[in-house]
Formats: structure tokens, C-alpha cells, sequence
């Protein structure tokens, strides 16, 4: 039986959803911002001919974007969340198989498919499109990494490919000397540019080289990483990632602040909203840690600091964990400065059965898992935020700023589009 | 990073206990006075779930097929457009709703209102059918 993966990728996703609901920009160049309206993080095809740069700051190319009439969008979460769902249960119809790897990208397996995967990639590629508006990109292959590599060059010599690119029946060779060292699924920036110096800049040049070596400087999953590209399958579908070793929240504010209590409450609010995802991960962190920052893009006095405690027990109980934190904010906080970002990073993840219990901890400190969960669960049925800490606050002056914000099109019916009839 | 999925656009209450009892006269039989079911809106009248989407009308070239401004169109772009469908359409940058005509070859958006005109398409660079109505929410209170 013959193995194939399927990895589907949404085209500039952010920019076709915005897309989607504003016909009036199908031709001009559209760029969605990210969280504060600050960097550049999804831009239509047009939008990289005029040469506007991913992740670049906003106001830095803002009079590229003006030249060019480019349609600007603040992240539209809640928008770009719905369509991804749909675009799912699309892709779901196609596999017996499918691992959701991100908001705009999907694992199919295709093992035992008796079929011809180009055709069927072209049609996972109009369905996906006819139903959700939103186009797509198909690369098939014999492994995960391959794959990957596939999708990549079916997008890139879309001319060629019509996006979509079946690498299962054919010599690979070829195409791993198009594929970039840097844009090979597992291998990082920091192994890409040590590898360009030992000469290796391509998928075809990494493959020659000595597994030993391979796995003594690029540990195991280096050479998962080589023996995929090999086309010998070590990554398998939902192969459930490890717990993430740090859990970070994070945010800039929507506008400067010096004020501690405003800080305190963002810093609370990041704290409770990391406990949440750390519990949904089922771990325990034995390390907060809290960093501040001024605005590095303004000519104002600057500072940036971070500070860590680590736990008496291991944790996931929001109180507690919040209460290191605003500690940890008031130590980091000093007066004259106006203040950018904040965040809270959770570390030492432990899952419960790696649980090192303290003996001489007071009881009152572990906190009840019981209120945790009841929390949990109501927030997840009745939306995020619905139950939370009244140390994070409730208006939020120093909430989120996102102006260029498009309607909640398919998520609110006071903001489904208007159509002329 | 793992999507945070919203739940499906649901008609919210939507769930009526369906009587399977009927009433021509006199009184039902209380052996019939159960609840059979219930009946979810979603299921009459949303096929393709992932393909579904609601657009409010603004205008009136639509009267004539019971579609009038303010109404709520249910929009199923699975369905394959054909002579006869109501469509939402793109013509020229703008969404557009009429029905949508392919007589000897060519093609047209009907309104249903004397008072428009029928648009040819000529030139198909402007043109796109983005989904077929399937059904109309008109409001009579």
C-alpha cells in the first residue's frame, strides 16, 4: 500500500478571508495587521509584488501601502477562526485521516487511496474553494516533511503547478534542489544558516549528508527531519507534541501606559489566560516569569526587563499563579517610563504524573482543581472572559487596538454583509 | 498552534418539541401527548454547513421573488449555480442579488421588479457567482 500525506495550505489566509466579504478589493494589494495594528502578518499576492515586507512594521511601510491603494485590516480573529473551521470540515470530507496542524493548514492521509493524487488534490482544491471562497494550495507526498517541501513549490511555481503538487509517483531529486534549507519544515533559522555554512543549501544537499552526523548535531529530530525528506516516513499523523515547554501570553498595549494598576491588571489578565491554556495541556509550571518593555520605536527613555520566581509546587491554579506574577510586576516596575508590552511566561512544565508534591506546603496554596475546571468549562461554552479575575480588571484601558477592524461577517448578525438587491 | 474553534452558527432556541399529535376536534389522546422530537432549524434549512453563510438584502429589485430589503438570504455556495438560480453575485466590486439566466449562450442577472432593468454580462473579468440563495428569513412582524 502505497503512503501519502496530503498537506493543504490556505493562500495568504488572513488576506483572502478579508477578501471573501469585500469584493471591492479583489485586485488591490490587502495586508491584515497584527495585534495593535503593529506589524505586517498576512499579505495577498499583491501585496508582496509592491514589495511590502513580511512582519514589517506598519507605520514603516504605511506610505508604500497609501501609493498603492492597498487595503489595510486590523486581525480579525473571530472572522479568520470561522472560516478556518469551515475550510476543516471541507478538508475532513476528503480522509479518513487529518491532523488540523494550524489555523490554516491541514495533514491528510491519503494511504490506500487508489487514486490519481494530482486529480485528487485539484479537486480538494476547487471544493475547498467553491464552498468556503478561500483558495488553497496542495502538496502530496510519502511523508510529512516531503509534504510540506511539496506544498511549498506548488505555491511558489504556481504557474506550473496550478497549486497543486504530487511528488508520490516521482523522483524527488529535482524538486529537493528547488527546496531551500530554510524553508525545510523542522530545521530552524539558527540550524539553516550553521548548515549554509558547511555548504548545504538545499533539501537535495542536506540529503547527503551522514546520519551520524545529522543526529550528534541536530539531535533526533534532525534526523527525523533527514530520513523524512529521504521519503521514509518518522512523523505520523496527530503525532501529539510533546507539552510545550514555556507558555507565553503577551500583548502590547493599546496605547503607552505608566500606570502600575493598569499593568497590574493586563499582567493579571495575561497570568489567568496562560493558567487556562496551561491546563488545557493537562501540565503544571514551576516557574513564572514576567517581562516589561517600552516602546522600542520611539525616542522616549527606554527599558526592558524580565524576572522569574519559581514555585514552592508546581502549579495550574490561576490565583496563585496570578499572585506571582502581580509580585513579580511590582518588583520589574519602575515610575518615569511609559510602558509598551507586558507579558507572563509560565516554564518547568510538569504533566501530573512528573508532579513533585512539597510537604511542608500549606494546603490553602494548592487551591481547588474543582474551581479551576468548573471556570474553565463555563468560559469554553459561554465564550472566553465570561468568568474572570477581578484583578485583570474590567474596562481595560489598556486593552487592544485594533482599528482597522472588519465585521464579525459570519459570527454576528449584526454584522452579516449588506447586499444590494 | 492549534485553531481555537468557535461553535457552528446556530439558530439559537431554535428547538420546537414537534407534537406528533393532531388536533381536528375534541381532545387529543393523552396516550398521544408525548414528545417525539424536536426540530432544529439548521437542519431544514442548511444543507452544507461549512458552505452556508447569511447576507442581509438592501433594496427592492427583488420583490417579485419574495426577497425585500431587510430580509436575511441563506447563501449555500455549494450548490451549483444554474439557469433560474437566485444568486448572490460580484459585478464590478459589489455583491448583487438577482436571478441568474444563460439564454443561447449568454448571460444574464434578472431582477424581479419592473421598475429594473435585466444586466447582461458581457464582460465575464468583473463577473463572479459567490453562492446560490437557498432560502429567504423575511420578518413579518
Amino acid at each position: 500500500m502505497k503512503k501519502a500525506i496530503a498537506l493543504v495550505d490556505c493562500n495568504n489566509f488572513y488576506a483572502s478571508c478579508e477578501r471573501l466579504f469585500n469584493p471591492s478589493i479583489k485586485k488591490r494589494p490587502v495586508i491584515v495587521l497584527s495585534n495593535n495594528d503593529g506589524c505586517i502578518v498576512a499579505r495577498s499576492e499583491e501585496a508582496k509584488e509592491i514589495g511590502l515586507p513580511f512582519a514589517s512594521p506598519y507605520f514603516k511601510v504605511k506610505h508604500i501601502a497609501d501609493k498603492h491603494g492597498a487595503a489595510v485590516f486590523s486581525s480579525n480573529y473571530t472572522l479568520y477562526a470561522d472560516i478556518s473551521r469551515r475550510v476543516m470540515q471541507v478538508l475532513s470530507f476528503f480522509a479518513p485521516e487529518m491532523e488540523i496542524y494550524s489555523i490554516d493548514e491541514a495533514f491528510l492521509s491519503l494511504a490506500g487511496m487508489n487514486c490519481d493524487f494530482t486529480e485528487y488534490g485539484r479537486k480538494i482544491k476547487k471544493t475547498v474553494y467553491k464552498w468556503t471562497g478561500i483558495p488553497v494550495s496542495v502538496g502530496i507526498a510519502s511523508t510529512k516533511t516531503l509534504a510540506k517541501c511539496a506544498n511549498h513549490l506548488a505555491k511558489k511555481d504556481r504557474s506550473i503547478t496550478g497549486g497543486v503538487l504530487d511528488l508520490t509517483c516521482c523522483d524527488t531529486g529535482p524538486f529537493l534542489e528547488k527546496a531551500d534549507i530554510g524553508n525545510i519544515w523542522g530545521i530552524g533559522p539558527a540550524y539553516a544558516s550553521k548548515l549554509r555554512e558547511r555548504g548545504v543549501y538545499t533539501a537535495a544537499d542536506f540529503i547527503t549528508l551522514d546520519e551520524k552526523w545529522v543526529k550528534s548535531s541536530m539531535t533526533i529530530m534532525g534526523l527525523r527531519t533527514l530520513l523524512e525528506l529521504k521519503g521514509r516516513p518518522c512523523i505520523s499523523l496527530d503525532d501529539a507534541p510533546p507539552p510545550k515547554k514555556g507558555i507565553v501570553t503577551s500583548k502590547s498595549f493599546g496605547r503607552l501606559t505608566d500606570s502600575l494598576q493598569e499593568m497590574e491588571q493586563a499582567v493579571s489578565s495575561f497570568a489567568s489566560r496562560c493558567s487556562e491554556k496551561l491546563r488545557a495541556q493537562r501540565g503544571f509550571a514551576s516557574v513564572v516569569t514576567v517581562f516589561i518593555m517600552t516602546d522600542r520605536f520611539k525616542e522616549m527613555p527606554q527599558y526592558a526587563d524580565s524576572l522569574s520566581a519559581s514555585l514552592p509546587e508546581a502549579t495550574a491554579n490561576t490565583p496563585v499563579i496570578i499572585r506571582y506574577s502581580i509580585e513579580l510586576l511590582r518588583r520589574l516596575y519602575r515610575e518615569g517610563y511609559r510602558y509598551k508590552k507586558c507579558g507572563v511566561m509560565l516554564s518547568g512544565i510538569v504533566t501530573g504524573n512528573n508532579l513533585q508534591m512539597n510537604l511542608f506546603l500549606d494546603k490553602g496554596y494548592r487551591g481547588e482543581p474543582v474551581l479551576m475546571n468548573t471556570v474553565d468549562s463555563i468560559n469554553r461554552v459561554y465564550g472566553s472572559g465570561t468568568l474572570f479575575y477581578a484583578s485583570s480588571g474590567i474596562e481595560k484601558p489598556w486593552g487592544m487596538r485594533r482599528e482597522l477592524l472588519s465585521p464579525a461577517y459570519t459570527t454576528k448578525w449584526s454584522d452579516i454583509v449588506e447586499i444590494g438587491g | 498552534m492549534k485553531p481555537e474553534f468557535f461553535r457552528n452558527i446556530s439558530v439559537r432556541g431554535a428547538e420546537f418539541p414537534l407534537f406528533v399529535v393532531r388536533v381536528p376536534a375534541g381532545f387529543p389522546s393523552p396516550a398521544d401527548d408525548y414528545i417525539e422530537n424536536t426540530l432544529d432549524l439548521n437542519d431544514f434549512l442548511i444543507e452544507h454547513p461549512a458552505a452556508t453563510f447569511f447576507v442581509r438584502v438592501t433594496g427592492d429589485s427583488m420583490t417579485g421573488a419574495g426577497i425585500n430589503s431587510g430580509d436575511i438570504l441563506i447563501v449555500d455556495r455549494a450548490l451549483t449555480p444554474r439557469s433560474g438560480s437566485i444568486v448572490v453575485a460580484i459585478l464590478n466590486g459589489e455583491f448583487t442579488v438577482k436571478r441568474l439566466s444563460c439564454v443561447n449562450g449568454k448571460i444574464f442577472l434578472l431582477p424581479e421588479n419592473p421598475a429594473y432593468d435585466p444586466i447582461e454580462i458581457t464582460d465575464g473579468s468583473g463577473f463572479e457567482v459567490w453562492g446560490v440563495v437557498a432560502h429567504v428569513i423575511h420578518t413579518v412582524r
